[in-house]
């Protein structure tokens, strides 16, 4: 390179080193930007208050309703019909402010709606999804339950045929959104395998109880759901799907956005320490002039960077139909461990600051903790690539 | 009822910029380029109009909003997140020749286009996040013909009347006046919306009309060939000193010191 070349090329930027931005389309860059905004005007000054007091205003629902954030990457039924890239883009800005937000419309959109719109009857999907769309109606899924939950085949909740009626009985476990949803899609065992079922919250012998005591996503609200003889009719069940492939399907959308959002949390780590590190001052210099320190920003600034363009490249790939699911647990297993890497290394620079609510990184390290587990585990996402790779199930 | 709204682009004013020593011009590599924040403020008027309009009852023809710029063939990302947010069509004025525009090249040339694109009502931000002159909307409305409400906070069009609040420093003046106008809009007009997803995947279907300087074919020289100023220097402002810092026991002697400081430079 000749040092005119040099002076026209522009420096790397400090955070997009690599300038993934350039391999968006406008389109794209439109919509990271709108939801940036957003969470930089809505939840970023609020969100340290919402993670102390453990709550999720109710009303960011129709908020994020509005922005057409709430299943977005679905089509038809007051759905956009983004790509997944977009869904991703916004996945990762929505984490860049709390894992609990992007946890909020994940599950609306890529478990509960999408399990709706891929899954459900006509009349399921019209009734539902425009409304969800909107967020004036809150969805859940359920399908983990108490001992059941890297093993989902093996769930008691069971779901008995009376008559043209289905009664439903059993307990869910770790349900996000649970206890202000509107409608939770339950997963239950029949005589004809596992079946899925559109329960409206308000149907008698349906009931939920908040987890409380979490010390990680905290502005989130995770329930049980109780089914006791919750009785409902023929037009509730999900008609052709059977079999563990019907909630498995909603999971790898699921955990696709999570390859991106947990890049929005490493980002906001990334950039907090990158601030702090610059502006503290020990033995009269920054902290950032100390070579320990800038190994550690290097290290966060490489990791992130190419979990990002694994992000894309994962989302690239959805979007022209060559995405396995193997390649999502691949996504998720290796961002969501560098993410937490990232946090738990910006901890470090934030010294004492760094496990306070002022800033935003024990929050994020935490949340990240939920993360690594939910979702599939970090280990049950090894063994799916270990099975990929070797033909060997270690696991079932 | 068409309503145009001039919009520019600026540069990013969350980066840091540089200036070059030798062109005396901005550095604009590795900065951003964003729609101006003010023009925001513009764009959020038009559509509340526009939505007003059509809520009214009896209302007649729907009010339709234009977006217009005058800059180079990057503004189109630009103009989009304009058009996502709402706006019906967009008009961009390119060209060359038009590089180096102060304030009055700048009206003359865009009061062309806009005769040529045609309107009822051209809304414009109070001024451009870079330049911050605030010059071009009363020279725009000037060469325009029209009249120019300048500073409003709430715009009302009834029976082919406009009628504006305009900002002052103590309060507002109402004032009135026919169409075609020219509105120049304050912030107090309301927080400019985001662009929804809905918006966004629509706007890729909105036309962006391009227009060049000889379909004009304007009289007098515009560019920097045509400006009647020029920037001489170019500085970063001063560094701020560190300021003062107030040690007090307690919030009462604390808020007394700053008191007394202010009551000396007679500030309060």
């Amino acid at each position: 390179m000749t040092a005119t070349e040099r002076e026209r090329v522009a420096a790397p930027h400090p955070t997009d080193f690599l300038n993934v931005d350039a391999l968006l389309s406008d389109e794209e860059r439109l919509v990271r930007d709108t939801v940036r905004a957003f969470v930089r005007k809505r939840v970023l000054p609020n969100v340290a208050r919402w993670f102390e007091e453990g709550i999720l205003p109710l009303e960011l629902s129709r908020e994020l309703g509005e922005l057409g954030l709430l299943g977005m990457h679905l089509e038809g039924y007051g759905c956009p019909g983004a790509s997944a890239v977009a869904y991703g883009l916004a996945c990762m800005e929505l984490e860049a402010g709390d894992t609990g937000v992007r946890s909020f419309a994940s599950v609306q959109g890529s478990l509960a709606m999408f399990a709706i719109h891929h899954w459900g009857s006509e009349e399921q999907k019209r009734e539902w999804l425009p409304r969800m769309a909107r967020g004036e109606a809150i969805g859940c899924f359920g399908l983990t339950e108490a001992d059941f939950g890297s093993n989902p085949a093996g769930m008691r909740t069971s779901a008995r045929r009376d008559g043209d009626d289905w009664v439903l009985n059993g307990t869910k476990m770790w349900i996000t959104n649970g206890g202000i949803a509107d409608v939770a899609v339950v997963w239950a065992r029949s005589d004809d395998g596992i079946r899925g079922f559109v329960v409206p919250t308000a149907t008698k012998g349906f009931s939920t109880a908040k987890i409380e005591h979490k010390l990680s996503l905290r502005a989130s609200v995770t329930s049980e759901l109780l089914l006791s003889d919750c009785r409902l009719p023929g037009s509730a069940v999900f008609p052709e799907v059977r079999g563990l492939r019907g909630p498995l399907a909603c999971l790898s959308e699921a955990r696709y956005g999570i390859v991106w959002g947990v890049m929005g949390s490493a980002r906001a780590c990334y950039e907090a320490a990158l601030d702090y590190a610059k502006h503290r001052v020990q033995f009269d210099r920054p902290i950032a002039g100390y070579q320990l320190t800038q190994e550690k920003l290097v290290n966060m600034l490489l990791e992130l960077n190419k979990g990002t363009l694994l992000a894309l490249h994962i989302g690239r790939m959805k979007d022209e139909g060559r995405a396995h699911p193997a390649h999502v647990s691949f996504g998720k297993l290796n961002n969501v461990r560098e993410a937490l890497a990232i946090a738990r290394e910006a901890r470090t620079i934030l010294g004492a600051n760094g496990v306070t609510l002022e800033y935003p990184v024990i929050r994020h390290m935490n949340n990240l903790e939920s993360v690594l587990t939910y979702e599939g585990t970090s280990e049950v996402h090894t063994l799916i690539l270990g099975q990929s790779i070797t033909g060997l199930a270690a696991f079932s | 009822m068409k309503i145009v709204v001039t919009v520019k682009l600026v540069p990013d004013a969350n980066t840091e910029k540089r200036i070059d020593p030798a062109t005396k011009r901005l550095v604009r590599a590795g900065v951003e380029t964003v729609l101006n924040p003010f023009d925001e403020y513009a764009i959020e008027a038009a559509l509340q109009l526009k939505e007003r309009l059509a809520a009214a009852p009896g209302s007649a023809e729907p009010a339709t909003v234009t977006v217009f710029s005058m800059a180079p063939e990057s503004a189109r990302e630009v103009l989009r997140k304009a058009l996502a947010m709402g706006a019906d069509d967009a008009v961009l004025l390119c060209d060359a020749g038009l590089q180096g525009s102060d304030v009055w090249a700048t009206a003359y040339a865009v009061a062309a286009a806009l005769k040529k694109v045609g309107f009822d009502l051209v809304v414009t931000g109070g001024l451009a996040d870079d330049g911050n002159t605030g010059g071009v909307p009363g020279a725009l409305a000037e060469y325009l013909g029209v009249p120019g409400l300048t500073n409003a906070r709430a715009i009302e069009v009834a029976d082919g009347k406009l009628k504006v609040q305009r900002e002052t420093d103590t309060g507002y003046q109402v004032v009135t006046g026919p169409m075609p106008a020219l509105v120049s809009v304050t912030m107090a007009i309301g927080e400019p919306r985001y662009a929804s997803l809905k918006g966004i995947m629509g706007a890729k279907k909105k036309t962006i009309t391009t227009i060049s300087l000889a379909e004009l074919g304007l009289d007098r020289a515009v560019g920097s060939d045509g400006a009647k100023t020029e920037v001489r220097e170019l500085a970063a402002p001063p560094v701020r000193g560190k300021g003062r810092v107030v040690e007090a026991s307690d919030g009462a002697q604390g808020a007394q010191v700053i008191f007394d400081y202010l009551k000396e430079k007679k500030l309060v």
